[in-house]
């Protein structure tokens, strides 16, 4: 790393993140204008947008080659008050908690008291959102049995395909013209709504140019005033290539890093996207350029990798924009999920397509260490041991990057979708683990749902023991239970119950989308909207799946298991018993827990008795919510993910018969319950296995390594063997921890001398000081494998 | 069996097997040498992990079902041996010598513990050895770990642990050069 990069870095760190009243304020100024009553709703959209990309603040930090800050500035984080707006407490609380907290200065909370929340008071898409609610699926959120992701932000999930290095904005203006000017005003009834779509997709075309054009400005505005004559030269380059692109195809790595971190913070500035916004395959996408300038001299690796490095740092720089409604105790995350993708193949012919760029990319990984962006390697059985290995060995460095996916099942796993095998090969994760077709995929996540809680509904007949309301249907009183099979289908009966009326829920909330919040930029980004006329969030994309992610499989695996072995199976515990300790929270019930901890069958252990219980639950959630009809033309998919949701969700549900106590964090993704795994990493492998990836859009599995395991060349090619393994086993994703529980307990008891400890949560890494205490004794629990 | 077959795509993919290690699997032949055969004809690869010291045709018997031998060899000296481990090495220098001619692939394996088996005289002395066994060309050196400390006081039995520390990594690079020079292959760990 040199001093640029070094420097660039430090102050990424280092700034702490604050709110930013900038966007709110333009987005104020701008609904409170006339244009809004005379426009469209998609063209009005557009108008804001352009508003903002017209008005904002530009920012060219020192030193930096890759330019543009979402907010006025490194870490000004701002607000989306037309999706859901904070109010007062919110503000004081993100200024005030210990962990994860946001600076507010006292004029940006006067600009909320006085401007703000006056304005928007009754008009945000929460507050419709919630309006639209029955109390039913009121009841059902309340109670923590499922999460829902649009009342804070937008759908996203996006990720950006090779589209941006061919062409430019002036090209996509072209292509939305021309389409415009096909429309059959007869015969298409929708022609005049696409019509309004087209012009949006327009204008916001033309706002990301005029924002990339007053990078230009401000560059060459600095050069002039720049003593040092060599940084004036880099502002001068920095200024053609802002005059270049978006606007052009990138002719060079530089531009195409700055093509693509234009459209980054437009798609990002435009609404506040789930995962903001995904480079997909970036080495793919970069080595023409790369291999273009190395052979004409005008590049060297060296170049390459610092232009890289300037780029990683600007990822850094844009924290998660924090959630409204929070509590003191709540944590956040400032990691807002942007996936990089290293490795693969090739979309035509599916050959190995790792390249220099790759390799390239995880030294600046591994140099850089930074939470955002995060990265990832896609490995197929085509790529050569080389690679994987390498990145083995930074991933042994500790920090839970790059994750690992397994090429050859994403692509039957798209295959299985109906995707084309061209799409099948070009796509790949964003955000956590959920895979899609790269540049033309509306891939909405819309909440967790908490299996463990059925599971304790299961056991109440319906009822959420911690209010006393019915808020599950009857499916029995378990008490008069006789056979196992019983209770798996009163269990089964309730998951279709809430698998229901979440989707219910998210057909009007989808809709609410698709009428009041279009999104016009990202509809220029993804095909087939312009094609089509048709915005992202209502089916404009070629693919157009919704997911509501299955939590806790581990936990309930276990719960359901203890059930089938001592109460059917053994009978050496009575049902009444068995509940009797749930109710009591164990208290007074030691051996009984004991036996349940520590002498019953569990996931994670490569036993038949528990993981065809983790295959009948997958199968269940499977036949219940795959293929389902969405409001887009898409169907629903499975995909089995937590986040931090697992600290949450465990809080809302009681004792459970795996020995689990009230309260205690669930199972997170895939993995076992912590420390219920006994039998070493190869067990989980085979456990995880069990589990029909392939008909899945993404599962998560997490490993704890102590670093003596992983120590020389043999440790890197045990674990590159293991990878290899669960792959061939037709696993998804796998991601590591490599540090021991004795630096993680002494991070918590002294947070200021190991703020740069990071590890991996789930699906993502940050650092470890951050989390909140729970999450932090939840992954200190998982089970750390000391031996292969 | 089920256990080990649990494995097998792991050891399909990193070309291992499973390693019968103890204790001294020699304990129990009939055990061993039945699931041996087992594993042969399921073409799973095979370990053993030994100290030799048992009966020669035993070894044997077994050796000859198995793919690869992880023999130990503590010290050169005689005397030093009975001293800290109770029986003379003749035998298990013997038995290793024994597989060596049958053709075996051996891996010598040789615990570095400071103050007992570090010193020149019996690194050079195990050297020559192995360039006397066939074939044989691969040493692990593994340097002694505290480890059995805390095992000894839960076992709470009669036996008392080394009390040694952990080579440094110093002594461990120069033992692994004076072995390199003999033409044999060193790894540290393993």
């Amino acid at each position: 790393m040199n001093d640029r990069v070094r420097a660039l870095r430090q102050q990424s760190v280092n700034i702490r993140p604050y709110i930013s009243s900038e966007r709110a304020e333009l987005m104020t100024r701008f609904y409170q204008s006339e244009v809004p009553q005379r426009e469209s709703v998609p063209v009005c959209r557009a108008l804001s947008f352009q508003y903002l990309m017209e008005n904002k603040a530009i920012c060219i930090n020192e030193g930096e080659l890759i330019v543009g800050e979402r907010g006025p500035a490194p870490k000004a984080t701002p607000t989306y008050p037309e999706l859901c707006c904070h109010d007062l407490e919110d503000l004081r609380i993100l200024n005030s908690r210990e962990r994860t907290p946001f600076l507010v200065s006292e004029e940006v909370r006067k600009t909320y008291e006085q401007e703000i929340i006056p304005f928007w008071s009754g008009k945000t898409l929460r507050e419709k959102l919630f309006a639209a609610m029955e109390p039913k699926w009121q009841q059902a959120f309340d109670a923590g049995v499922f999460t829902e992701f649009m009342e804070q932000r937008a759908p996203g999930h996006a990720i950006l395909d090779d589209k941006i290095y061919h062409r430019g904005m002036l090209d996509f203006k072209r292509q939305i013209e021309e389409n415009r000017r096909k429309l059959d005003v007869v015969n298409d009834p929708c022609a005049a709504e696409k019509e309004q779509e087209y012009r949006a997709m327009s204008i916001c075309a033309d706002a990301v140019m005029t924002f990339a054009r007053r990078y230009g400005e401000k560059a060459l505005e600095l050069a002039e005033q720049e003593n040092d004559p060599a940084r004036r030269e880099e502002l001068e380059q920095i200024a053609e290539v802002c005059n270049h692109v978006p606007a052009h195809a990138p002719r060079n790595v530089w531009e195409a890093l700055q093509a693509y971190w234009f459209v980054h913070l437009s798609v990002i500035t435009e609404l506040n996207t789930w995962d903001s916004f995904n480079p997909g395959r970036l080495d793919q996408h970069l080595y023409p350029f790369y291999a273009k300038g190395v052979e004409e001299g005008t590049l060297t690796p060296e170049q390459a990798k610092e232009l890289l490095q300037c780029f990683w740092v600007k990822f850094n720089n844009q924290p998660a924009p924090p959630k409204v409604g929070i509590t003191e105790e709540q944590s956040g995350t400032y990691t807002d999920f942007a996936l990089i993708n290293i490795g693969g193949v090739h979309p035509g012919d599916g050959s190995d397509a790792v390249n220099e760029v790759s390799y390239l990319m995880l030294d600046v990984v591994e140099e850089m260490r930074l939470p955002q962006p995060s990265a990832c390697i896609q490995i197929s059985k085509k790529n050569p041991d080389r690679f994987l290995r390498r990145a083995c060995k930074v991933i042994r460095t500790g920090f839970g990057q790059p994750s690992v996916f397994n090429t050859d099942i994403i692509i039957t796993e798209m295959l299985q979708d109906g995707k084309t095998i061209r799409d099948a090969r070009s796509g790949g994760p964003s955000g956590c683990v959920t895979v899609s077709a790269v540049g033309k995929e509306s891939c909405t996540l819309t909440g967790y749902m908490n299996w463990p809680k059925i599971f304790e509904l299961t056991c109440h007949n319906g009822i959420d023991p911690n209010s006393g309301e019915q808020i599950g249907p009857r499916t029995g009183d378990p008490h008069e239970f006789t056979g196992f099979d019983q209770l798996m289908d009163a269990y089964k009966q309730q998951l279709a119950y809430f698998i229901d009326l979440k989707i219910q829920g998210n057909n009007t909330i989808e809709q609410l989308f698709a009428r009041f919040m279009p999104a016009p930029f990202m509809s220029v980004l993804m095909d087939d909207c312009i094609a089509k006329g048709i915005d992202y969030h209502n089916g404009g994309s070629r693919y157009n799946p919704t997911y509501i992610q299955g939590v806790g499989i581990g936990t309930v695996t276990d719960a359901l298991t203890a059930m089938k072995y001592h109460v059917f199976d053994e009978k050496d515990i009575s049902m009444d018993q068995m509940l009797a300790a749930l109710q009591a929270n164990f208290e007074g019930h030691d051996r009984l827990r004991n036996i349940l901890l520590h002498h019953t069958p569990k996931y994670g252990n490569d036993d038949d008795y528990a993981d065809c219980i983790t295959q009948e639950l997958f199968n269940a959630y499977y036949d219940l919510l795959n293929g389902r009809p969405n409001t887009k033309g898409g169907k629903y998919r499975v995909n089995l993910l937590p986040t931090t949701v697992h600290i949450y969700f465990g809080s809302v549900v009681g004792a459970l018969p795996c020995g689990r106590k009230a309260g205690e964090a669930l199972s997170e993704g895939i993995s076992p319950s912590q420390g219920s795994d006994q039998k070493g990493p190869t067990a989980v492998i085979k456990s995880a296995a069990r589990i029909d990836h392939a008909r899945t859009g993404g599962t998560l599995l997490n490993m704890k390594f102590n670093p003596q395991v992983l120590a020389g060349d043999d440790g890197i090619e045990k674990l590159a063997h293991l990878i290899r393994a669960y792959f061939k086993l037709d696993g998804h994703h796998i991601q590591f921890n490599v540090i021991d529980a004795k630096t993680l307990r002494r991070a918590q008891e002294q947070p200021d001398q190991n703020r740069d400890l990071i590890v991996r949560v789930a699906g993502y890494s940050d650092y470890f000081v951050d989390l909140g205490v729970d999450l932090q004794n939840e992954i200190i629990s998982r089970t750390e494998q000391q031996v292969f | 069996m089920d256990e080990i077959r649990k494995d097998v795509i792991f050891y399909d993919e990193s070309g291992g097997g499973v390693t019968f290690s103890g204790g001294e699997p020699l304990m129990q032949p009939d055990f061993l040498l039945a699931v041996l055969d087992q594993c042969r004809s399921e073409s799973i690869h095979t370990a053993i992990d030994t100290t030799c010291y048992a009966e020669t045709d035993i070894l044997t018997k077994c050796a000859d079902r198995a793919d690869l031998l992880l023999c130990d060899i503590k010290h050169m000296d005689s005397g030093k041996h009975r001293e800290y481990t109770g029986v003379d090495n003749k035998l298990i220098l013997d038995n290793i010598l024994r597989l060596a001619k049958m053709g075996k692939k051996i891996i010598i394996r040789v615990p570095i513990v400071p103050g007992f088996n570090d010193d020149i005289i019996n690194i050079e002395n195990t050297a020559e050895y192995v360039t006397t066994l066939n074939g044989t060309r691969r040493i692990d050196l593994l340097p002694f770990n505290r480890g059995g400390v805390e095992k000894t006081s839960r076992l709470a039995a009669s036996v008392s642990p080394m009390e040694a520390d952990s080579p440094r990594q110093e002594v461990m690079e120069s033992i692994r050069n004076r072995f390199t020079e003999y033409g044999l292959e060193v790894k540290i760990g393993g």
